[in-house]
């Protein structure tokens, strides 16, 4: 019993095929820095970046650190992405003054804790506050709830960020990642 | 007479650090070090924060990724490193050569009230760095030595760190420009041409 949850979820994660479609709408948006602090549902996304020699992909202590990096590549000319786990949104917070105020592009793909199918209660305060705390510091916002829907909306959150000069996200919520089962893990 | 034990003096360390500063590019972190960059001469190579605190390292690491052949300097205080450790680490673990960080280690708060910082009770900055994975990594008491870091600022050698000690003295604020847009275009205009206006 207690491999078969944790066997049942690594299938979840990789039989996706938005992380591949990503990637792609991500290169051709021409971003070259990947920030990140790893989050499960951005496994395949990573690795795709790890294995392209163009993209220089820096793992992170912490997201704010991301948000000053992608502001010091902006004006250095290139383009990046910030990956994290809505949990990492809170420790954002006053760092997306820096996009906000500068008006430069900044573009936040979000997975999300704390909504669809949550089974850990710890996440969700900052998981239900994400999409407030993001629009309080002027960050645009889509969500994608299908796995159909996280190309687009990455596509759409680039060109807002990288052709209007401001911070986007999105998130990509539970009901596309799947959501843990934590009894399931422990065997119960 | 000059006391060799005496500080260093912030407005003097940065005009060393800025001398000849050619393709230089430079990070001030927010306050004091934003006032004195900005009084030894404002400069669209110049970015200096007016807020973000904890932003100035890591901007720097972002930007001497994105112009590897150009030197970046990053001038902030101690109080700013102090909220940015981690930021010691991702840079250690990047190695990227062309990033020298300069810390003016004031152990002060010095735009709220002068408070204690950290530095004050013993926490060494540049120890941590080093810890880190910064190899090169000093503690700066003279001007010689000032002088030092700021060739090693042009060598492409780093990354680098300086933890460089300086009188707690409260200045009049020299400021450069404070819209964000201002700083942000005139830099990425002086940095990637006139190419940078129209994307």
């Amino acid at each position: 019993m207690e491999g078969s949850g944790a066997k049942a979820e690594n299938k979840v994660l990789a039989q996706p095929t938005w992380p591949d479609e990503a990637y792609r709408v991500l290169k051709e948006a021409g971003v070259k820095q990947v920030a990140m602090v790893p989050d499960a549902g951005h496994i395949r996304l990573i690795a795709a970046f790890e294995a392209d020699p163009e993209t220089r992909l820096v793992t992170l202590t912490t997201e704010e650190e991301g948000v000053a990096m992608l502001a010091g590549a902006w004006l250095g000319g290139q383009r990046g992405v910030l990956l994290l786990q809505s949990s990492g949104v809170g420790n954002c917070i006053n760092m997306l003054s820096l996009p906000a105020i500068c008006h430069m592009p900044l573009l936040l793909l979000v997975t999300m804790r704390g909504d669809w199918g949550e089974f850990n209660p710890w996440q969700i305060p900052m998981g239900q506050g994400t999409q407030a705390v993001l629009e309080a510091m002027g960050v645009i916002v889509t969500r994608a709830d299908e796995p159909d829907s996280v190309a687009p909306a990455v596509r759409g959150a680039a060109n807002l960020a990288f052709n209007t000069w401001r911070p986007a996200a999105v998130l990509i919520g539970q009901r596309v990642l799947g959501a843990k089962n934590f009894k399931e893990l422990a065997g119960k | 007479m000059s006391n060799p034990n005496a500080l260093l003096h912030r407005r003097d360390v940065v005009v060393e650090l800025l001398r000849d500063r050619g393709e230089l590019l430079v990070i001030a972190g927010l306050g004091a070090p934003n006032w004195d960059v900005s009084a030894a001469g404002d400069h669209c190579n110049n970015f200096p924060l007016w807020g973000a605190m904890g932003a100035a390292s890591m901007m720097g690491l972002g930007l001497a990724l994105a112009q590897p052949k150009r030197n970046v300097l990053v001038i902030t205080g101690d109080g700013e490193m102090l909220m940015s450790l981690g930021a010691l680490a991702t840079i250690a673990v990047e190695r990227p050569p062309n990033l020298t960080i300069a810390v003016l280690d004031n152990e002060r708060f010095g735009e709220t009230g002068m408070q204690k910082t950290h530095t004050a009770n013993g926490v060494d900055l540049a120890g941590m760095a080093l810890a880190a994975g910064i190899r090169t990594s000093r503690i700066v008491r003279t001007q010689e030595e000032v002088t030092a870091i700021r060739d090693l600022a042009h060598q492409s050698k780093g990354p680098a760190f300086a933890l460089i000690k300086i009188s707690p003295e409260a200045l009049p604020f020299v400021m450069p420009p404070a819209d964000g847009v201002i700083l942000t275009t005139r830099f990425r205009q002086s940095v990637l041409g006139d190419e940078a206006l129209y994307n």
